[in-house]
C-alpha cells in the first residue's frame, strides 16, 4: 500500500475538492469557485505542511470518511466536528498522523456547515484552468466525491506544523454581514433599503455553494422593468422578484439580471459559508474602504 | 461615463449600447496589457463593463468618470466559422416572427457577421449580436428542460450556441458540431468577448 491515494469510504451529503479557485475567467462565463471558507482551507494546509493553494476536501454538514493508501498527515478545520482514526478520537484543528489503510472519519458538523480536510501532499486531481476546485454551477473540475472514489495525492512537502490545536473562529449564533450599498440600490424603495439593513433574515436550507439564500422581509422595488445582464461579483446580494435575497458565494454566475442591492465584505464571507440553515442574519451598512 | 462602485474593489461602468461596451472593453484590455490598469476581471455585459479585483478602485473610478467612451476599435482578428445545419425545432416559429420562409431564416442568419458581445450562463456560452433589431425574437413561453449541446438558438437580440446540454428558453434554429468549450484546449472557449463569428450553412431541415 505505497500508492499515494485516498479512498472515499463515505462521501457524506456533499464533499468536493477545493483550492483557491480559478479567478480571471469570468469574461468567458467561468465562476471563480474555490473553498468557501478560504481561511479554514488555508489553515488545514498549513497544519499538514502544504502550500496554501493545495487542494483540500470541503464537506457539507455530515462529514465524510476516508482511507488513505499510504501514511499521511491530515488536519480537519472549519466546522467543528468529531474526528476519529479507526474509531479512536483524535484532535480537530491539529495535524494527525493516519497510517496507511486506517479509517479517518470526519463526523457531522457540531456547529457551522463545512469542514475542511487537508492531507499532506494535497489532492492531486487534474486541474482545469489552473484549479482543482469543483464548480457546482458550471460542472468544471472533479465531480463531487462518491463512495468508492479514489483521489490521487501529491508528494508531501514541508514537515507539518508543530501545533497542538490551532485557534479557529467559532460559527456565530447570529451572522452579521457588513454590506456596501449598490450598485443597484436605486432599484429599491428607501423603505426596502432600511428594511434590508435593519430587520433580521434567516439562512434558508436552499443555500449552496452558489449562494447563501435568505428568508425574510420582502424588498420592494422602486421601478419596474428588467435590468440588462451585468457582471456579478463575489458577495453581491442579488434580489430576485420572488423570494429573498441571495448572497453570492464562490460558484456564483458571472453575469446576472437581477438588481444587486449591496455587496458583502469579502472578509465576512467565510462566516457566511459556515452559517447553518435557520441562523439569524443581519446586514449592516458600512462605508466603502 | 457613469461609474458605479461595487463593493470594495470593483466598478461597474455603464454605457449606452453594446457597441460602446465593446469599445470600452477593448480599451480596458489594452490598458491592462500595457500595465496601466490592474484588474483581475474585465467582464463586459449588455450595457456595462465590470472591473473586479482593482488595486485602486477610487482612482480608476475618478478617471473613467471623467473620460469619454473610447472610439470603437477596427474589427480585426480572425472570423470564427461555425458550421450549422438549420434544422431546429423552432425554425418555423422564428420564420413566422420574421415574416419570412424557413429557408430565408437560414439565409439571413448565415449572411450576418456576428460579434460576441459577452459571455455568461455557462462556460463558453457567448451572447452574439449582429442581426438587425427587426429580427429580435421573444424567448419561448415554456423553457425546455434539456436543450441539446450544439443547439444554435435565438433570444431577444442575441444568437447563442449551447456548449453543453442544459435547460433553456431560447428558440432553437439549428445544430452545430463545433466544440464551444473544451477545457483541455487553449483557449478553452471557442468564443470570447469581441470574437467575430459567421455561421456557415451545412444543410437545412428536409435536406437529404
Amino acid at each position: 500500500m505505497t500508492d499515494r491515494a485516498l479512498a472515499v469510504v463515505r462521501a457524506g451529503a456533499l464533499t468536493t475538492v477545493q483550492d483557491r479557485g480559478r479567478p480571471g475567467h469570468a469574461h468567458v462565463g467561468v465562476p471563480r469557485s474555490g473553498a468557501l471558507d478560504a481561511p479554514a482551507a488555508a489553515l488545514v494546509n498549513r497544519l499538514v505542511g502544504n502550500p496554501p493553494g493545495a487542494a483540500v476536501l470541503e464537506t457539507t454538514l455530515t462529514g465524510c470518511a476516508l482511507r488513505p493508501r499510504c501514511p499521511v498527515t491530515v488536519a480537519v478545520g472549519g466546522a467543528p466536528c468529531r474526528v476519529t482514526v479507526d474509531g479512536r478520537p483524535v484532535p480537530w484543528g491539529a495535524p494527525v498522523d493516519v497510517p496507511a489503510g486506517a479509517l479517518l472519519d470526519v463526523g457531522a458538523a457540531e456547529a457551522g456547515v463545512r469542514a475542511y480536510v487537508g492531507v499532506s501532499g494535497g489532492v492531486l486531481v487534474e486541474p482545469v484552468l489552473g484549479s482543482r476546485s469543483t464548480d457546482l454551477l458550471s460542472g468544471l473540475g472533479p465531480p463531487p466525491l462518491a463512495d468508492g472514489t479514489v483521489l490521487p495525492l501529491g508528494r508531501p512537502g514541508e514537515p507539518p506544523a508543530r501545533v497542538d490545536v490551532a485557534p479557529q473562529p467559532a460559527p456565530a449564533a447570529e451572522l452579521v454581514l457588513r454590506v456596501t450599498p449598490g450598485p443597484r440600490a436605486d432599484w429599491f424603495t428607501p423603505e426596502a433599503l432600511r428594511v434590508f439593513t435593519t430587520l433580521p433574515y434567516r439562512v434558508s436550507s436552499a443555500s449552496n455553494r452558489i449562494g447563501l439564500r435568505l428568508d425574510g422581509p420582502a424588498l420592494p422595488r422602486s421601478r419596474t422593468g428588467e435590468l440588462p445582464s451585468e457582471g456579478m461579483v463575489l458577495g453581491a446580494v442579488q434580489v430576485p422578484p420572488e423570494g429573498g435575497p441571495v448572497v453570492f458565494l464562490a460558484d456564483h454566475p458571472t453575469t446576472g439580471g437581477y438588481p444587486v442591492i449591496g455587496v458583502v465584505r469579502a472578509a465576512d464571507l467565510p462566516a457566511a459559508a459556515q452559517a447553518a440553515p435557520g441562523t439569524p442574519v443581519r446586514f449592516t451598512a458600512v462605508r466603502r474602504r | 461615463m457613469n461609474v458605479l462602485r461595487v463593493g470594495d474593489d470593483a466598478l461597474l461602468v455603464e454605457v449606452a449600447s453594446g457597441d460602446e461596451a465593446e469599445a470600452l472593453r477593448a480599451e480596458l484590455l489594452r490598458r491592462r496589457a500595457e500595465g496601466s490598469l490592474a484588474a483581475r476581471e474585465i467582464v463586459p455585459a449588455a450595457r456595462t463593463v465590470l472591473l473586479d479585483g482593482l488595486t485602486d478602485p477610487a482612482g480608476v473610478a475618478r478617471e473613467l468618470t471623467a473620460a469619454e467612451v473610447p472610439a470603437a476599435p477596427p474589427r480585426t482578428g480572425d472570423v470564427v466559422e461555425i458550421p450549422v445545419r438549420y434544422d431546429g425545432p423552432d425554425l418555423a416559429d422564428v420564420a413566422a416572427h420574421w415574416g419570412v420562409a424557413e429557408r430565408e431564416v437560414a439565409r439571413i442568419h448565415a449572411g450576418t457577421e456576428f460579434r460576441v458581445a459577452f459571455c455568461g450562463f455557462a462556460p463558453g456560452f457567448g451572447y452574439l449580436t449582429g442581426l438587425p433589431a427587426r429580427y429580435d425574437v421573444p424567448r419561448r413561453a415554456a423553457p425546455r428542460t434539456a436543450v441539446p449541446a450544439g443547439s444554435v438558438a435565438l433570444a431577444g437580440p442575441y444568437t447563442g450556441v449551447y456548449p453543453r446540454s442544459s435547460p433553456g428558453g431560447w428558440q432553437l434554429i439549428g445544430t452545430t458540431e463545433a466544440v464551444l468549450w473544451d477545457h483541455t484546449r487553449v483557449p478553452a472557449a471557442l468564443l470570447s468577448p469581441g470574437t467575430r463569428v459567421r455561421f456557415v450553412p451545412r444543410g437545412h431541415r428536409g435536406d437529404p
